[in-house]
């Protein structure tokens, strides 16, 4: 059994923010006395990433995701608990731990912007020292996979987002990391290019056996790239395991599709009726009863076609952090202290 | 499950592969910064109007004072104080270096991620680009440093060391100059704002550099202070040294002191940047 590349135990960051009251008696009060308050981004989160994998990191703005993105990638030091990443500690920031991971986050350009990406690409074989012919091979190849072609001869600031999203990925694996942190990387591109990404990401796991962890709050992509997923809010982690059960886990429901022969007709006695469009009905039913309502819709209509689905991960993620924050209260008192 | 396979591969190691390792990254990242500042020419030549704008005031109120009071003031002659100031344009363009001002922005708008998940201490790609930035400085420079000689017809009578001191001193200069305003930025860690600490240093280096005025015509606590600060090392002595007022144990001894005040500055860089990363916050990203 290899050791896990990632391994995370009772890992915490704290910010201390300045508080202050609007209006002008609070700032000139808050001259001679500064008030702060302490959030707790990251609130003890636990877990392991086996080499090759590709992990899921869920959870809405401020659930901690990219603080311990950040922190895996030695960006940020730990408040508190332990962090390895290919057995080196991340907040030492060695040069050999940076030489085999890298970070890459949505809408943030780290190429040179005047210039076009080649010359940004051979900046970075001079940082990471890369053997020239293994660095041309990489370049080469990344190019093609990701059908840039001429664009790596165009400024980078003539670039559309996408076509520099694809620039920023070659470039930040042109070092062949074996670790991935990827924070929203598709964020802002059209579907076209958040599939071109997608394949590009699962086509470098296939091929290098790298270890991913991606925040997204596209489904599609977690959908497309995860068999696992770690679910984070106020955070603190509530769901670890495969994205198959999440739906098991969090969701006791399961939705029929009924099309009617003769039109539509009132089926709210069969279930809770999610929409109705045209000669189609949408139900949601019990996981438990989904059997017998199923039996009971053939025996009792004329039903010309009938489907039964897992609700869409999105409804189920939505139901995860409601049901999160009846238990919590709201977002900004649990993680606040 | 897949074993992970190694990063691609980086060249061998060794002292002689580790030197040409770091000179390839300087080489790059110099030509790097002078194509990226050569897609801005119109911009480069106002800015170096603006940079002459300057001394050249410096240049007029002394050479009038230095003719109203018979020729000369404090040993200047309007020739010599000509030489000064067309030297201090070269001296100003090589010891310019990354301002506070600048790691306000890094640090605000999220660049500094960028650059803290490289295998390199930024301050080699601070210290590269902005050399290379100064390849483009010098070919604008020269045509004014011309035409600035032809209207103020400086004196100078050069030696062989004087030149060979200069071209060592201006670069000590900028690195010095680079140590000192690095530290200064790296205030940004602790206090978001550093605007007013650099004007504090900024006007502490106008005083006791040379830039505003030949150090020989401060008082004499004036120049005593300045000999226990780093400031006049980046711009009086690489000037005073080309325009040959130095003796050459002043020269050499000049050198020393810069070397031991980039040495002071490196470890004084090191200390803080240990503290400065673990207290960043990656604002903005």
């Amino acid at each position: 059994m290899p050791e896990p590349t990632v391994r995370v135990a009772d890992l915490r960051k704290t910010f201390r923010v300045p508080v202050r009251e609007s209006g002008l008696a609070a700032a000139a009060r808050s001259l001679f006395r500064r008030e702060h308050r302490d959030v707790n981004a990251v609130d003890g989160v636990s877990f392991a990433i086996e080499p090759g994998e590709i992990v899921g990191f869920l959870g809405p703005n401020g659930a901690g995701k990219t603080t311990t993105l950040k922190m895996l990638s030695g960006l940020l030091y730990p408040s508190a608990g332990e962090a390895t990443v290919l057995g080196h500690v991340p907040s030492r920031r060695d040069a050999e731990f940076l030489r085999r991971i890298t970070m890459v986050m949505g809408n943030r350009n780290q190429l040179q912007w005047d210039l076009p990406a080649f010359d940004s690409f051979d900046l970075i074989r001079a940082i990471y020292r890369l053997d020239p012919a293994v660095f041309r091979q990489t370049r080469d190849e990344f190019v093609e996979l990701l059908d840039l072609g001429d664009l790596v001869h165009k400024p980078v600031r003539n670039l559309s987002l996408g076509e520099r999203m694809k620039m920023e990925f070659v470039g930040a694996l042109l070092h062949r990391p074996q670790v991935l942190f990827l924070d929203e990387p598709t964020l802002g591109l059209d579907v076209t290019m958040q599939k071109r990404i997608r394949s590009f990401v699962a086509e470098y796991n296939r091929r290098f056996g790298a270890t991913v962890l991606l925040t997204s709050h596209y489904m599609a992509d977690v959908q497309a790239l995860c068999r696992r997923v770690i679910v984070i809010h106020h955070g603190r982690i509530l769901f670890d395991g495969a994205l198959a059960d999440l739906s098991t886990r969090f969701d006791s429901s399961k939705t029929i599709g009924v099309t009617l022969r003769d039109g539509v007709a009132d089926l709210s006695a069969y279930g809770e009726v999610l929409s109705t469009d045209d000669d189609r009905v949408v139900l949601r039913v019990g996981r438990l009863e989904a059997p017998e309502v199923t039996a009971r819709l053939l025996r009792d209509l004329p039903v010309a076609d009938l489907t039964i689905e897992d609700p869409p991960i999105e409804d189920v993620i939505e139901r995860v952090f409601a049901d999160a924050r009846d238990e919590r209260g709201t977002p900004t008192e649990a993680a606040v202290r | 499950m897949t074993v992970a396979s190694p990063a691609a591969p980086a060249q061998p190691g060794g002292f002689l592969a580790s030197a040409r390792g770091w000179i390839g990254l300087y080489l790059t990242q110099m030509r790097i910064s002078i194509a990226s500042q050569i897609q801005y020419r119109v911009s480069n030549y106002f800015y170096m109007i603006g940079m002459i704008a300057e001394p050249v005031i410096y240049l007029v109120v002394w050479s009038t004072v230095a003719r109203q009071q018979g020729g000369s003031v404090g040993g200047y002659s309007p020739g010599e104080f000509a030489a000064y100031y067309i030297v201090w344009t070269l001296v100003r363009n090589f010891n310019i270096a990354l301002t506070p001002w600048a790691w306000e922005e890094r640090v605000r708008g999220g660049a500094l991620s960028g650059m803290l998940l490289k295998p390199v201490h930024p301050i080699h790609l601070d210290l590269a680009g902005l050399a290379g930035w100064k390849a483009v400085v010098i070919v604008l420079w020269l045509p004014i440093a011309a035409f600035l000689s032809l209207i103020f017809q400086p004196t100078l009578d050069l030696r062989p060391i004087d030149v060979v001191v200069f071209l060592v001193a201006i670069w000590g200069a900028y690195v010095l100059r680079s140590m000192f305003l690095w530290l200064l930025g790296l205030v940004t860690f602790w206090t978001t704002r550093v605007g007013p600490v650099f004007d504090i240093f900024f006007v502490a280096e106008l005083l006791l550099s040379g830039r505003l005025v030949p150090l020989t015509l401060m008082p004499d606590w004036t120049q005593r202070l300045s000999g226990a600060l780093p400031f006049q090392w980046t711009f009086s002595f690489p000037i005073e040294a080309l325009i040959g007022r130095l003796p050459p144990e002043q020269l050499l001894g000049g050198l020393a002191m810069q070397v031991l005040w980039i040495a002071i500055g490196a470890v004084l860089v090191s200390l803080a940047w240990g503290k400065a990363v673990r207290r960043f916050s990656a604002v903005g990203g």
